[in-house]
């Protein structure tokens, strides 16, 4: 009986999906899909790789700090850091009075209240507080920012395909549009044409525009690719600030593990030795 | 329930008598784990993931515990709370870490557990009701792993929640009440989060609890083995302790080594970037994809794209995915072939290596895939095959097929001498 009926159900289950795919199939080469115009001009992220990279890759810190500051002289006045705090960039380099600084002199002031009068205003920040927003909520970012919401970029590098390469590719994929894109794909008002971004038109404008926008103190070229990498590697950290202790952890845990095994597996032979002889008795 | 030759458990110490007077918990763990379990001699490394299963429960369990400790079930702060652990909690991305790939490789386990079970005919007489609550902890798995990716409060959270309980809504009449009832409102939000947390709280507990069934069902009969043979005296077996906690022991190194090189050198491998977007219930991901485990059973929802009758689409696409997982309940009666190991049954073993296995492959890439051709194509004739394998090939197989001679004894085919001479 479960046969029978297991039968007419496979049977029904299986024409259906035949018939579908049959129908599926006719359409297919009679009307062969086209394939999205977005698929067309996409480009993958560059190649590009950073310090941090691969299974021994440490934080540059000297490169972090300059990443940083091109967040703080380019980004930060439309992307906020909600998730990291200035505390956090002591494990940058900078010491306990310099991260005060940083904090205090910070362009947005940590929201607060008057302790007075109990209505809204602002105090400097100090370490243990997070990156202030810079945009009070969304509509006012969207209606700063021709209605686009500018991302937080905490988790930036994390949150995207292609991660830190493809922040990088994004803010030095700037282009004029090929001459072969259709109308319809072509970048409207206040919108950019990046053949890095989902859909090709970005409402951002290039946030970094040539070279020496900003001054590095360690006296590296700031050049447009540099800062890129730079700010691409700072980025990197904000979303994983324990991704050099996981490598290192990972490794002691290995080692570890390794040689657990090996003496288990060398007390699983010794065990299994007799039983073993028997079969190889056989094979012989 | 055990074999005649099986050895007896003599508490040594004072204590030892004292308890097992009291309580025989030593006893219960001497026949469950230890000696008392007299085990066939012949397992292959195939046997090797029912105790990784139950290892890779117990590190969810307990990194479960941990997460929840510093975890706020709350739509507004699900979202933050997950990134005060993976950044504030010491050793908090360590735990979670530990849990998110934890679950892929309890799904990894289970899968190539089921998959042995399929093989060497673990599902067949006397062991149908280990067969049947291994698929009941299946499914409690799947419920307890997709509750558990909504709590994080990301984008493929969100969406995954919606799509998955929207598939409810294709049910005529009861459909909408239901999808309602799972979420506690018209869409994911809060209600929804908070029963998910309390669900998935829950849940593996009851895995735990159907899995001591499922080990108790096992010791009726004893394991099955690679020749299907019955254990037929002493020197078939081994006891189970050392024998087989030597062998499972050394395999979990090895099985850790596999797992922490995944949580610590590529812990987001598995996961969606979508994922580290807090849920937006105004912003639709480009493709809502279910976690990689889930895969075979989304590309045979997708694959129905053609109405039957009055039968819409979607709820033939519904029905057949639950019917999917349904099928394996009756797997026991839908092959009545007696041999049980595919090593023996010629036919069987081609249908399963070069029919089943690629059909899952297939369906598993076509369901990570965004619905397009040929992924849909594809999937559809996939589909069409796995259940034709379980539903009509298996069936017929079993009258038509001429099994290989089996040998004599588990003895006979490791040592190649008969059961009473060998020594």
């Amino acid at each position: 009986m479960v046969r029978f009926f297991g039968i007419l159900i496979g049977l029904f289950f299986a024409g259906m999906l035949i018939y579908s795919f049959g129908r599926g199939a006719v359409e297919y080469v009679s009307n062969p899909p086209v394939k999205a115009v977005e698929y067309q001009f996409h480009e993958k992220p560059k190649d590009v790789s950073f310090a941090s990279d691969g299974p021994f890759g440490k934080f540059d810190n000297q490169q972090l700090q300059r990443g940083f500051q091109v967040y703080k002289e380019v980004c930060a006045a439309c992307h906020g850091l909600r998730l990291v705090a200035f505390r956090n960039l002591a494990e940058l380099g900078y010491n306990e009075d310099e991260v005060k600084a940083i904090a205090a002199n910070w362009i947005i002031e940590t929201p607060s209240v008057n302790p007075d009068t109990g209505e809204a205003s602002t105090r400097p920040s100090i370490p243990a507080d997070k990156f202030p927003k810079p945009f009070a909520n969304n509509v006012a970012a969207a209606a700063a920012n021709n209605n686009a919401i500018p991302p937080d970029l905490s988790l930036i590098t994390k949150a995207r395909n292609g991660g830190a390469p493809y922040v990088y590719s994004l803010l030095t994929g700037y282009s004029d549009p090929p001459s072969e894109l259709p109308e319809a794909n072509r970048p409207g008002a206040g919108l950019h044409y990046n053949p890095y971004f989902a859909n090709l038109n970005i409402a951002m404008a290039p946030p970094i525009t040539g070279d020496d926008q900003v001054t590095y103190s360690d006296g590296t070229k700031a050049t447009v690719s540099q800062m890129s990498e730079d700010v691409s590697a700072f980025l990197i950290w904000t979303a994983e600030p324990s991704l050099v202790k996981q490598k290192q952890t990972g490794w002691a845990v290995i080692a570890f593990l390794l040689i657990a095994t090996i003496l288990a597996f060398l007390s699983y032979k010794t065990i299994w030795a007799d039983v073993k002889a028997e079969k190889k008795k056989k094979d012989a | 329930m055990s074999f005649p030759w099986a050895q007896q458990y003599k508490p040594t110490t004072e204590f030892g008598q004292w308890m097992d007077e009291k309580l025989p918990i030593g006893r219960l763990i001497y026949n469950s784990v230890g000696a008392g379990y007299p085990t066939p001699r012949n397992l292959n490394y195939m046997w090797n993931f029912g105790s990784l299963a139950g290892v890779f429960l117990v590190v969810q369990i307990v990194t479960g515990i941990i997460l929840a400790m510093h975890y706020a079930a709350n739509a507004a702060i699900a979202f933050d709370s997950v990134e005060h652990i993976m950044r504030d909690v010491n050793s908090g991305w360590m735990i979670r870490y530990a849990h998110a790939n934890g679950a892929s490789f309890f799904f990894i386990a289970i899968y190539l557990h089921i998959g042995r079970g399929l093989y060497y005919g673990s599902y067949k007489a006397p062991r149908e009701m280990i067969w049947l609550l291994g698929v009941v902890i299946y499914l409690l798995a799947m419920a307890t792993a997709f509750m558990g990716y909504v709590l994080p409060w990301g984008q493929m959270s969100f969406w995954g929640a919606k799509v998955i309980t929207g598939l409810f809504e294709a049910i005529p009449l009861v459909g909408k009440p239901i999808q309602e009832l799972l979420l506690g409102g018209f869409a994911p939000d809060n209600a929804a989060l908070n029963r998910f947390f309390s669900l998935h709280y829950l849940l593996p507990f009851v895995i735990a609890g159907v899995i001591i069934m499922h080990i108790w069902a096992l010791h009726i009969p004893g394991s099955n083995n690679p020749t299907g043979v019955n254990v037929k005296g002493p020197q078939d077996t081994v006891p189970f302790h050392p024998f087989y906690t030597a062998k499972d022991g050394w395999f979990l190194g090895l099985a850790l080594i596999f797992f922490t090189g995944m949580m610590f050198f590529m812990p987001n491998a598995l996961g969606h970037a979508d994922n580290y977007i807090p849920a937006n219930p105004l912003s639709t991901p480009a493709h809502i994809v279910p976690e990689w485990y889930f895969w075979p059973w989304y590309a045979i929802l997708r694959a129905f794209t053609f109405d039957f009758l009055f039968v819409p689409a979607k709820l033939l696409g519904v029905l057949a995915m639950f019917s999917a997982i349904l099928v394996w309940f009756f797997l026991p009666w839908l092959d009545k072939s007696p041999v049980r190991s595919g090593d023996y049954r010629p036919r069987f073993k081609k249908f399963f290596w070069f029919g089943l296995i690629p059909c899952i492959v297939i369906l598993g890439i076509c369901g990570g895939a965004p619905a397009e051709e040929p992924y849909v194509m594809l999937s559809q004739l996939a589909s069409a095959y796995y259940f034709a394998h379980f539903l009509i090939i298996l069936p017929l197989l079993s009258r038509i097929e001429k099994p290989e001679p089996l040998p004599n004894s588990i003895t006979e085919a490791v040592t190649g001498k008969p059961l009473e001479q060998a020594s």
